[in-house]
């Protein structure tokens, strides 16, 4: 086995692990950092998000009001400390990004420009087209280029962590052309793998998309918490999921049902007009967007398409000026995967599932409960989402967290030693062992894509836009069937090369682990809050019962643990979520209120 | 839909270096709809019919450039290419050319991302600002001279079509001369000469014998000719400013 110190290793390469690499390099040259990725960098799957990212710039625009859409879009589930410091550090990162070279769309005088998104009260989304995350990811590539104390171990997959004594002290990969162990030493690791999609069929994420940071730290006992938050996006391809941005409705897009009616209207996101309008109408947040569609595909209002119903999404008054300026890739998808063009036709689109707004327990520094472990980005669950993410929030908390992420992974590592190398390359060698029982047993007797097609479907029944008691009580049992079949799960490919069939078979396991977490913590949420919705008499939010994180606990046989803990509240009392005129009416509420304290 | 799903015939190169003295083709019937891009079939091959079968893909939208293969012998990628359009021929598929093939359809990127390391491909600011002075200013138009390069998304299809490439791997290539140009032709930055020093020497720019059909293949729209046709002015430029104003003379 290869062993390779360092000071600080990062796991996944994405924009929030290449942000908490340079934070490394910033804060300390001296500290080495291994930046491992089981693909290279820029293949990572924050280079399909589209519509851009939050910074409060205008004005007229606060702090509080991000603070506001944001907690309140979470439906008051969020960590409101976390919240503070996330949406006073964006505009910084965001500037940050624009000084390393990312090509931000500009306004006639030089500025940065700006475009609304779903759920926020004022224009805050910096963008660069849309291909935001494209633009940030590639930015932040080659900026690490930069700095040579960052040792990139690309196409190396990441299959177990190292702890010893009571801490994180390390990785071992698989160097994926090789088939070679390589144990990464560290003093402290940065989980930085991104969200878990491919756990559901619909989606809009790459196949990388594994849970695999997640499920390696939950393995290890970090609870992985609020993974019931699971977001469909509103507007996707119907059959692949492929995303279709938000950023489309930012620029004035709006969405019909097949009498051609803008059916938000009729979900309490209304009146229809005047359009473009903040917070209302296709500018909801995407849970409520997304239980709209689910109500029309029941009431039959929905469109056939090939791929199944979906609405339209009609940008066509936009023009094709400002179509091909604004949203040149969505023109081109359009046209390449459905023959559509933008300009004279409506978009099919459906719900797909998009993000994970649980993930790894962190605080507020991003540290885990295991020391030595830190998370940031989709993998993680710092507290910022709650129970519904809005969008651009998680492109700037890439930024806002990877960089705390690497702060504190510095200032760890500085003021640790390395533990006994003896004792780690011993527990290598068993996680080594483990890894190779996969290719090394004879023949199994279960197919990977058998078992995966049946995971997705059963989540995409159990744990979709609306939920019921029976029908995830049905999915936790399928994932625990298909846990317990994983154990002969067959591994064809014995060779060493570029063996990805094996990697299959492993990410399959990750899969298996997030989508139990998922499902067991959705069963015990006996209530319905932002994208955890449920239709069986649970149908209304309970602050008295839950306003709690969810705290799913592994355990080696059987189902996880659910344990709930508190939620910071620091000045936000949950409220009425409400979008449109009622949302507006809320808000004129609000202000007399307070007019009426002081 | 329709009830007789239509199949078609892929015949992949495969190749693994543990089991295998050459290169060979394998033929798979893969079942299609309407709608399958070829990394649908190859997605189809892996799960359905040969586990054993190696290639790279993630986001199955043309944007994080993983997936390209010479397809009936032109560079493309597998997601951005429909098995309709080959139907009812069988279709080809193999690793991008000149590259060395790592395993069935998986190449060896390390010569590219070393030469895109090489590039300084990052901002050195001709003005360093603090965060707290906000952005640099850049107008639309500026922005525009920087933009079509920066969408090269790596996938090295450019590379593919390049015949230069294949006679003389220290050609440092179309996609990363765009990204150099990127960096160049960018109102924030000032290591123009240093990347300069990279364009003039025998395996920059002049090495490109204009076939242009790196831009042909592109799937971004990126035009990497046009970027090393630049470079090759600029250089020509600079060729002759030397000539007339030797090094260390003022400006």
């Amino acid at each position: 086995m290869h062993v390779f110190k360092s000071d600080v290793a990062i796991v996944g390469a994405g924009g929030a692990g290449l942000r908490a690499a340079i934070a490394v390099a910033e804060a300390d040259p001296s500290l080495t950092v291994a930046l491992i990725s089981k693909v290279y960098p820029m293949r990572s799957h924050t280079v399909a998000a589209e519509g851009g990212a939050a910074g409060v710039v205008q004005a007229h625009d606060s702090l509080q009001h991000h603070f506001d859409d944001t907690v309140s879009g979470g439906d008051w589930l969020c960590e409101q400390d976390a919240v503070d410091y996330f949406v006073a550090h964006c505009t910084e990162e965001m500037v940050q990004l624009e000084h390393w070279g990312c090509p931000w769309s500009r306004k006639d005088d030089g500025h940065v420009d700006i475009r609304a998104f779903g759920g926020m009260k004022i224009e805050r989304t910096w963008f660069a087209a849309d291909k935001t995350g494209f633009h940030m990811l590639h930015t932040l590539f080659q900026t690490s280029i930069k700095y040579p104390s960052i040792k990139r171990f690309d196409e190396y997959f990441c299959c177990d962590l190292i702890v010893e004594d009571g801490r994180c002290q390390g990785a071992l990969a698989i160097g994926i052309g090789t088939g070679e162990f390589t144990l990464i030493q560290a003093k402290a690791v940065i989980i930085a793998t991104g969200g878990a999609g491919r756990v559901f069929r619909q989606n809009t994420n790459g196949g990388i998309v594994t849970g695999d940071g997640m499920a390696l730290a939950y393995r290890h006992g970090v609870p992985l918490r609020d993974m019931e938050f699971v977001q469909y996006h509103p507007t996707c391809l119907p059959g692949s999921g492929l995303l279709i941005t938000e950023a489309c409705r930012g620029e004035g897009g709006i969405m019909v049902n097949k009498d051609g009616r803008r059916y938000l209207q009729d979900y309490g996101l209304g009146p229809a007009d005047p359009w473009p309008r903040k917070k209302a109408m296709e500018l909801g947040p995407r849970d409520r967007l997304c239980q709209a569609f689910w109500h029309e595909e029941q009431n039959g209002r929905t469109i056939a398409t090939a791929q199944g119903e979906a609405v339209h999404l009609d940008l066509r008054h936009l023009g094709k000026k400002k179509l091909h300026q604004r949203l040149p890739q969505i023109c081109e998808m359009a046209e390449a995967f459905l023959g559509v063009d933008p300009v004279d036709a409506p978009i099919p689109v459906r719900p797909a599932v998009h993000y994970t707004m649980g993930g790894i327990q962190v605080d507020i520094k991003t540290a885990s409960p295991l020391p030595g472990l830190y998370a940031a980005g989709e993998c993680s669950s710092i507290g910022i989402h709650g129970a519904n993410r809005l969008g651009s929030n998680s492109l700037a908390e890439l930024c806002v967290f990877g960089k705390v992420a690497g702060s504190e992974a510095a200032r760890f590592a500085t003021s640790t030693t390395a533990g006994n190398s003896t004792t780690i390359e011993r527990q290598a060698d068993a996680a080594r062992q483990r890894a190779m029982k996969l290719v090394n047993r004879s023949k199994g007797s279960e197919r990977i894509s058998v078992l995966r097609n049946e995971m997705a479907l059963s989540m995409e029944r159990g744990c979709g836009i609306y939920r019921n008691g029976t029908d995830m009580q049905a999915t936790c049992e399928k994932i625990d069937e298909l846990k317990l079949r994983y154990r002969n799960v067959e591994v064809g490919d014995k060779s060493s090369v570029w063996n990805t069939e094996w990697l299959l078979a492993i990410e399959l396991g990750y899969l298996l682990d997030v989508a139990q977490a998922i499902a067991y913590s959705a069963l015990n949420r006996k209530e319905s809050r932002g994208a955890h919705q449920r239709l069986d008499g649970f149908d209304q939010r309970d602050d008295a019962n839950y306003l709690k994180h969810s705290l799913a606990q592994y355990a080696d046989a059987g189902p996880p643990r659910i344990d709930y803990g508190r939620v910071a509240i620091t000045r936000s009392q949950p409220g009425t979520r409400a979008y449109g005129a009622a949302g507006e009416q809320a808000e004129r509420d609000r202000k007399h209120g307070e007019a009426i304290d002081e | 839909m329709n009830e007789t799903r239509k199949v078609i015939a892929i015949e992949v190169l495969r190749y693994r270096p543990e089991l295998d003295e050459k290169p060979f083709f394998q033929t798979y019937q893969v079942p299609f709809t309407e709608e399958m891009s070829v990394l649908q079939g190859l997605l189809y091959i892996k799960d359905e019919l040969d586990g054993t079968l190696s290639f790279r893909w993630s986001c199955r939208m043309a944007i994080c450039g993983s997936c390209g293969a010479m397809i009936d012998g032109v560079p493309k990628l597998g997601c951005h290419t429909f098995l309709r359009d080959y139907y009812p021929n069988k279709l080809r598929v193999e690793p991008l050319a000149h590259f060395p093939i790592e395993r069935d359809l998986v190449v060896g990127a390390d010569d590219f991302i070393g030469k895109l390391e090489r590039i300084k491909p990052y901002i050195v600011p001709k003005e360093p600002r603090t965060l707290a002075e906000g952005e640099y200013l850049q107008t639309p138009a500026q922005l525009e001279r920087i933009l079509q390069f920066s969408s090269c998304i790596n996938c090295m299809l450019c590379y593919a079509a390049c015949p230069q490439y294949g006679l003389d791997p220290a050609f440092i290539g179309p996609g990363v001369l765009a990204l150099l140009h990127r960096y160049n032709a960018d109102s924030r930055d000032s290591a123009r000469a240093e990347r300069m020093e990279l364009v003039n020497a025998e395996e920059g720019v002049w090495s490109c014998t204009a076939v242009g059909y790196c831009s042909e293949v592109c799937p971004k729209g990126v035009d990497p000719a046009n970027a090393v046709n630049q470079n090759k002015t600029t250089s020509a430029v600079d060729y002759f400013v030397h000539l007339v104003r030797p090094k260390g003379a003022g400006r």
